[in-house]
């Protein structure tokens, strides 16, 4: 065990006094636990071993001939492999030839640059330890106390303590003019006024199958199954389409009438079709995961749970009321058909909400 | 004239490289810049690359967010899709999807490069959590580091925020249904949330803003910002200089390490490289958010199994175990089933950034710290953070409690009832585990600094009893296992003064008392071993 160790880089004299603040332990002669400063520096085989270094040389000089080699692969890449051919990499599987060859030339090409760097540094570059000095951040007592009294003094030359009717005015004009940044983000977009109430469901309104396009009859929809509908009118490429399927999308299901508990949805129904917004009371995902056997539909995002048979109401997750019903008949033609708007807003609750 | 001339004689010995250096120096001072900086020491440990790893992703991610900006339609007008990728064609989709699938299948390269930035993302903001996590448990953060840590801080926030409306862009499916969520969220909010919902997606959602909108915040205002925090972060790195770890000859008042040139520029340079390389494999092998698999989105469709990206996970969990509480009062209705998770969200992560504010309240330590803690010796602080990673960990399974129902064939609801109940519970136990953990540590330390090494040689006895050598530690290793500092519990002193007279105490300083108590206490730290009671071992029964 050796006592001191090396000191090379450390002068002894700093030794004890940079300790007495670092670390409590007071290095005494007989302290046991005192730094015996930086250990003697332990050479590298390619230190000693001229052999071993030129090794070390032709290592990186590999690694960066091969990043050159891979960056030339890319180019030849790019230009010969086609974009839409696939092929089979074990274990990957299928993919795009030209992703695969791209990516792994170039990861190469990095890859070896970095490994003949860092290779450099590790083996041929001096490893000797060396010492920096840490000075405190902050100022001495004497450059404090000039920056002071230079504050002192501008403040007391622009007088705006002494002036007070400057003061408040500038702080009244400063504090005013961000105002015409926050007016000019009116514009971002109309207020809400009753939009999140309505939809394009109306008195009349035929239920159109949202993936055949052909109104619905009673007899389209059978036991068991989840139809998805929208209101008759609306196309995929209107304008507004997005906004509006956004509110009025519509999953209707068919129960036997005896199952159903609650005597409104009863009342609201057709022949034991009922017809429920699509759209989840929680967030806004679409409901869409339905378990005939309960008569559960459940959100796919946040799990939110509904009873079909009892009025939708939330059995499960974190939405807070049951989805909004809508009242169906059908018409003389035989057709399903709206008798008005969800008499509540569909979608996530908020603020302006009646319960 | 001969000054003329002995002048430019002078500058024809120079080396053209100096003379240009000469030339910058005239006019931007580099040379006082080189000389304080060229030769900087740095330390070396492994866990000091992490950081790295975040500089060079978002390096990266800039790069290859250059490049897709040439290709990609920041538009929501509808098109028909008529490009390479023949499951789609005909199908009406957005610009902003239309040309994301260019990307992907027409442009050469296209696809490399989007799956290099968005696993650069990904990494980045793994690689900011963890190299948080090393600064936070070696109590890196202690003056004067504390206005770093809040920038480092800022610049995870601002990283997942820049990551969510990245990945919102394409306007496909899942995405969509992701900012659904936010939706959803920022029209809980009380009052203003309706008006602030329009104003963000210019009317109803979806609207035809959000992706214009969304990108110019995701390509300007917060890289723009996080840009700025970052050469501030690496300018105070440079200010500070970096902490070490104790060990002989590393003390408060020097660093130990390599020179920056030619050490560090050649690690730190190559380092750059082999992320890059290491990120391009990964791209050119695993798909990441493969969009042409999930479709456009329109928002009576969804995906199952949505999920965001990790970072946001979190957030997700809380908006899926909250119980679906709704106030109705007045004919308005207060959402907390959806305010309460978006108000915890914020605060899941302020708790982290003030950290360092209330620990240096706690033990009223003034000094700078520049000798990075082991975490055993910092129990209290240790067990903290272990108990926020457990929470933030219990959040992150709430998030993804679809996946470990399917992956597991567990009840969902029973997932989302023990995630509602371990939000409570497992910091805590996760505390209390950990703090006796590092208890159990430090009195290992102590054991070996006293009574030294096991060394595994056995030996027998002449009376025939067989024991165990241990060998002396090193001059070295008795330094560094006693270099740490031990904080004594701060205390309100008595309560009357030396001539009886009742003394005021603030509530604040009794609180602060009780919190040191509780972090420095007899429960929350095994003394070091003394100078006499490793001597009077060494020398009353020698070595054993």
């Amino acid at each position: 065990m050796s006592e001191t160790g090396s000191h090379e880089n450390v002068s002894d004299e700093k030794l004890p006094s940079a300790q007495e603040n670092g670390h409590g332990a007071v290095a005494t002669a007989n302290d046991p636990f005192a730094d015996p400063g930086l250990p003697p520096h332990e050479p590298r085989i390619q230190d000693i071993d001229e052999q071993a270094a030129k090794r070390s040389e032709r290592v990186v000089a590999m690694l960066f001939t091969v990043s050159m080699l891979a960056t030339l692969g890319f180019i030849a890449s790019f230009v010969t492999v086609p974009v839409d051919k696939y092929v089979h990499i074990w274990p990957i599987g299928n993919i795009g030839a030209l992703n695969f060859a791209l990516g792994m030339t170039l990861g190469v090409a990095l890859f070896c640059i970095g490994a003949g760097a860092v290779h450099w540094a590790r083996t041929l570059m001096s490893d000797h330890e060396m010492v920096d000095e840490r000075h405190p951040v902050a100022a001495e007592q004497e450059t404090r106390a000039k920056v002071m009294e230079d504050f002192q003094e501008g403040a007391k030359e622009s007088a705006l303590g002494r002036r007070p009717l400057i003061r408040k005015t500038m702080f009244g004009a400063l504090a005013l003019l961000p105002l015409s940044g926050v007016v000019l983000l009116r514009d971002l977009g109309p207020l809400p006024e009753d939009k999140l109430e309505h939809t394009l469901w109306a008195k009349g309104k035929l239920l159109v199958n949202e993936n055949t396009h052909e109104p619905l009859r009673p007899e389209d929809i059978s036991v068991g199954s989840l139809t998805f509908a929208m209101p008759e009118g609306l196309e995929e490429d209107d304008e507004e389409f997005q906004k509006e399927i956004a509110k009025a999308a519509l999953m209707l299901v068919r129960l036997e009438p005896e199952d159903i508990k609650d005597k409104r949805e009863l009342d609201w129904s057709h022949e034991g079709i009922v017809a429920y917004s699509k759209i989840c009371t929680h967030v806004g995902c679409p409901v869409s995961l339905y378990e005939q056997q309960t008569h559960h539909v459940l959100c796919p995002c946040h799990q939110s749970t509904f009873d079909l048979s009892d009025g939708a109401r939330v059995i499960f997750g974190p939405a807070g009321h049951a989805l909004p019903q809508l009242k169906i008949s059908v018409n003389n033609d035989g057709f399903l058909e709206a008798q008005g708007d969800f008499e509540e807003p569909v979608g996530p609750a908020y603020w302006e909400r009646r319960a | 004239m001969s000054t003329a001339s002995e002048s430019t004689a002078t500058k024809r010995q120079a080396p053209a490289g100096e003379r240009v250096a000469d030339w910058a120096d005239g006019r931007l001072g580099i040379y006082s810049l080189a000389k304080a900086n060229m030769r900087k020491i740095f330390p070396d440990h492994w866990s000091f690359m992490l950081g790295e790893v975040a500089l060079y992703s978002f390096i990266i991610i800039i790069l290859t967010g250059v490049y897709l900006t040439l290709f990609f339609h920041p538009s929501m007008n509808e098109v028909e899709y008529h490009g390479s990728y023949v499951p789609m064609q005909g199908v009406r989709v957005s610009e902003a999807f239309a040309s994301t699938l260019d990307i992907s299948f027409d442009v050469r390269g296209g696809l490399l490069v989007r799956q290099i930035h968005h696993w650069a993302a990904l990494i980045f903001l793994g690689a900011m959590f963890v190299h948080m996590m090393r600064v936070f448990f070696t109590g890196a953060f202690r003056k004067p580091r504390e206005i770093n840590w809040l920038f480092g801080f800022l610049l995870f926030v601002l990283g997942m925020f820049t990551g969510f409306t990245g990945y919102s862009l394409p306007d496909d499916l899942l995405s969509g249904t992701g900012v659904r969520f936010m939706e959803g969220a920022v029209l809980s909010v009380p009052i203003v949330g309706t008006y602030l919902s329009m104003f963000l997606f210019g009317g109803e959602f979806p609207g035809h803003d959000f992706v214009a909108r969304f990108f110019s915040v995701h390509v300007l205002l917060l890289p723009g910002i996080m840009l700025g925090l970052l050469v501030a972060h690496l300018i105070l790195v440079f200010y500070h200089k970096h902490t070490q770890f104790a060990g002989p000859g590393r003390t408060n008042k020097n660093v130990v390490g390599m020179p920056l040139l030619p050490v560090y520029m050649a690690k730190a340079g190559g380092f750059f490289f082999l992320v890059f390389g290491v990120i391009s494999v990964i791209s050119a092998t695993f798909t990441v958010n493969p969009i042409w698999v999930l479709g456009p989105y329109r928002p009576d469709q969804v995906s199952t199994n949505a999920q965001p990206d990790w970072y946001m996970g979190f957030s997700e969990g809380l908006i899926r175990i909250m119980p679906g509480w709704e106030i109705h009062l007045w004919d308005h209705t207060l959402v907390l089933g959806v305010f309460v998770p978006l108000m915890v969200f914020p605060l899941v992560l302020a708790a982290i950034a003030v950290y360092p504010f209330i620990e240096s309240w706690v033990t009223g330590d003034k000094r700078e710290h520049h000798i990075a803690d082991r975490p055993r010796n910092a129990p209290t602080r240790t067990a903290f953070g272990a108990a926020w990673i457990a929470w933030y960990t219990v959040m992150l399974v709430g998030g993804g409690n679809d996946l470990v129902a399917t992956h597991f064939d567990l009840s969902i609801n029973s997932i989302t009832w023990f995630v509602r109940i371990a939000f409570f519970v497992m910091p805590v136990v996760v505390f209390f585990i950990t703090r006796r953990i590092c208890l159990g540590l430090q009195r290992r330390d102590k054991e070996k600094v006293l009574h030294g090494r096991e060394s595994g040689i056995i030996k027998r006895l002449p009376h025939g009893e067989f024991i165990e050598v241990h060998e002396q530690l090193s001059q070295e290793q008795l330094h560094t296992l006693t270099a740490h500092d031990q904080h004594k519990p701060y205390e309100v002193g008595p309560e009357t003064d030396e001539n009886g007279v009742q003394r005021k105490v603030g509530r604040g300083q009794k609180l602060r008392a009780r919190l040191s108590k509780g972090y420095y206490g007899e429960q929350a730290q095994i003394p070091k071993p003394s100078a006499e009671e490793y001597q009077e071992i060494t020398s009353s029964h020698g070595h054993h």
